[in-house]
């Protein structure tokens, strides 16, 4: 049942990966993205991380496509025009791919059998976020807040 | 027949089709199969509620009006929905030529997809949520979050300026109001310390005094963030009288303008399920989910009050729509980062104050206290009554 499961939702997000990758339209390209960011929310809860999965779709889905649909509606003027292939996203894609297989293979304590993991529920995240990483949680909260300060200021308009 | 039996008898039901298929099947199957079935469920038993409201809407709209609604087709003009169904099913599918027909198609899929998802989660009675996880409340709002792409694929894909238009102001105010909305759960959430949404229901089961339910609307803080909730629901559903996106005086029909047909009552139909899923959360989360108001009335069943529950609601939104006109783009925006977002905040500092004072009267005082400082301050410093000035227009470069 995992396994078919997992085909499944393999080949659903490499169609919709290749899709964003290769499409010739801005657009259509985002908007491939954000499905394939389900796909990636779905391989979070076939794990049994099912907090991971939810703030995968809350953030990637939710927001950043969103941010990603506006940013090329508002800055591109070229949106429904074809682009070309280029060679240099290649050479980059490679790289990092690379780059995570031998950071995955350096890695030896990577449980192979999912299920013998124990599923760490919301509360447990919460509450390890809320004492032993509580410093971390407050700075990037400093960030956050002063990144949409800075876009407020950014965008006031000046007093007429 | 036992009073529990009657509350149990959907899920004895669903327990007894599924002991034909136990043994016959391989286990995974009757999971499925049992999925299959709550899916069938939610939907038969929403679109029927969906049919029902749009008639109700309409004759209650009728009454507020001065007149009588529909009333022709069927007793009482029940069967309304009915023709309007087969109206749109015959309708001509017109897609404009130069419109991105992909995502023009993909738009109202999306759209009912996130409803129908989000309506998974809320507990409709005892033992009765379709789809049970521990991260309830959260999926209920990432669900919702994804509302907003689909509208952006409506007002993309039509390539008209009015849908684009009406798409951009449906998700910027979406997006201001999903923070109040999301920030008055969180008192919810804190107090009850889980986001199971059976879980939150299960806390609000005790009564006071032997008479009182413990629903947290009855609390300073739960009845701020209840109002707060409720506004932010009619914004996110896109109601009256903040259906500015698709304010039909100023921009057609806004992100819905070159759908017709079926695909235009899907956008109905994916507007009012996210109505029943507001509303089923706000009952979940602020008026006791399925439990009976007075402890001698719970031998009525679970989902019948979850559903007299949500027809109060349902009809709060009816009403308020026949009641006020349409409010300014930029006073809705003002009013949901002014107003709306600092009240949100001051319910979670005032729900702290309550559960920490061990839920004592002094806790009560201080936390209405802190509501009443902060409402009266920001009335202070939000009114601009007073300031009378020549009016000054502004016009974009």
């Amino acid at each position: 049942m995992n396994s078919v499961a997992f085909a499944v939702i393999a080949i659903f997000t490499l169609v919709f990966a290749v899709a964003a990758a290769t499409n010739p339209r801005l657009m259509h390209a985002a908007l491939s993205f954000a499905v394939m960011f389900v796909g990636i929310a779905a391989f979070f809860f076939l794990l049994g991380a099912e907090f991971v999965g939810l703030v995968q779709i809350f953030v990637y889905v939710g927001a950043v496509a969103v941010l990603i649909v506006f940013t090329i509606l508002l800055t591109r003027r070229d949106a429904e025009e074809r682009h070309g292939f280029k060679w240099g996203g290649v050479v980059v894609a490679i790289g990092v791919f690379v780059g995570l297989v031998w950071a995955i293979l350096k890695t030896n304590s990577l449980p192979t059998l999912p299920y013998l993991v124990k599923a760490v529920t919301v509360k447990e995240i919460g509450t390890t976020l809320m004492t032993q990483d509580v410093w971390p949680l407050m700075c990037v909260g400093v960030l956050l807040t002063a990144a949409l300060i800075g876009a407020l200021v950014l965008v006031m308009e000046d007093e007429p | 027949m036992r009073a529990e039996d009657v509350d149990q008898v959907f899920v004895h039901l669903k327990g007894w089709v599924l002991s034909f298929l136990v043994g016959h099947v391989p286990d995974w199957l009757v999971q499925i199969a049992s999925s299959l079935l709550n899916i069938a469920m939610l939907l038969g038993v929403f679109l029927t509620l969906f049919a029902l409201m749009s008639v109700f809407e309409r004759k209650i709209l009728g009454r507020i009006q001065n007149r009588y609604g529909p009333n022709r087709v069927g007793p009482f003009g029940l069967f309304q929905p009915v023709a309007d169904g087969i109206k749109m099913l015959i309708k001509e599918d017109i897609v404009p030529a130069r419109a991105d027909k992909v995502v023009h198609f993909l738009a109202p899929i999306g759209m009912a997809a996130a409803a129908i998802l989000a309506l998974g989660v809320i507990p409709y009675g005892n033992n009765m949520t379709a789809f049970v996880i521990d991260g309830g409340i959260l999926f209920f709002f990432a669900v919702g979050s994804t509302t907003e792409l689909a509208v952006f694929m409506a007002g993309w894909g039509s390539n008209n300026k009015f849908s684009l238009l009406g798409a951009m102001r449906a998700i910027a105010q979406m997006i201001s109001y999903e923070l109040p909305l999301i920030i008055t759960v969180l008192p919810v959430v804190m107090v009850v310390g889980s986001l199971n949404p059976d879980k939150i229901v299960h806390a609000q089961k005790y009564y006071h005094f032997g008479f009182v339910p413990n629903w947290f609307v009855l609390t300073p803080w739960g009845a701020t963030a209840f109002i707060l909730f409720f506004v932010s629901g009619l914004v996110e559903s896109n109601r009256t009288p903040f259906d500015v996106p698709e304010g039909e005086s100023e921009i057609v029909a806004g992100h819905m303008t070159e759908y017709s047909g079926f695909k235009y009552a899907t956008f109905f139909m994916a507007e009012y399920l996210g109505m029943f899923a507001v509303s089923g959360l706000a009952v979940t989360l602020f008026l006791g989910g399925w439990h009976a108001p007075l402890p001698w009335l719970g031998f009525i069943p679970s989902y019948v009050w979850f559903f007299a529950k949500l027809s109060v609601l349902l009809f709060v939104f009816i009403w308020v729509r026949g009641t006020l006109p349409r409010i300014r783009v930029d006073h809705m925006m003002n009013f949901a980062w002014k107003f709306m977002l600092p009240m949100a905040f001051t319910c979670f500092v005032s729900a702290a104050v309550w559960h920490y004072n061990g839920r004592r009267l002094s806790g009560w005082l201080w936390s209405f206290a802190i509501i009443a400082i902060v409402y009266v301050t920001l009335s202070l410093l939000l009114d601009t009554r007073r300031k009378f000035a020549p009016r000054t227009y502004r016009f974009a470069e």
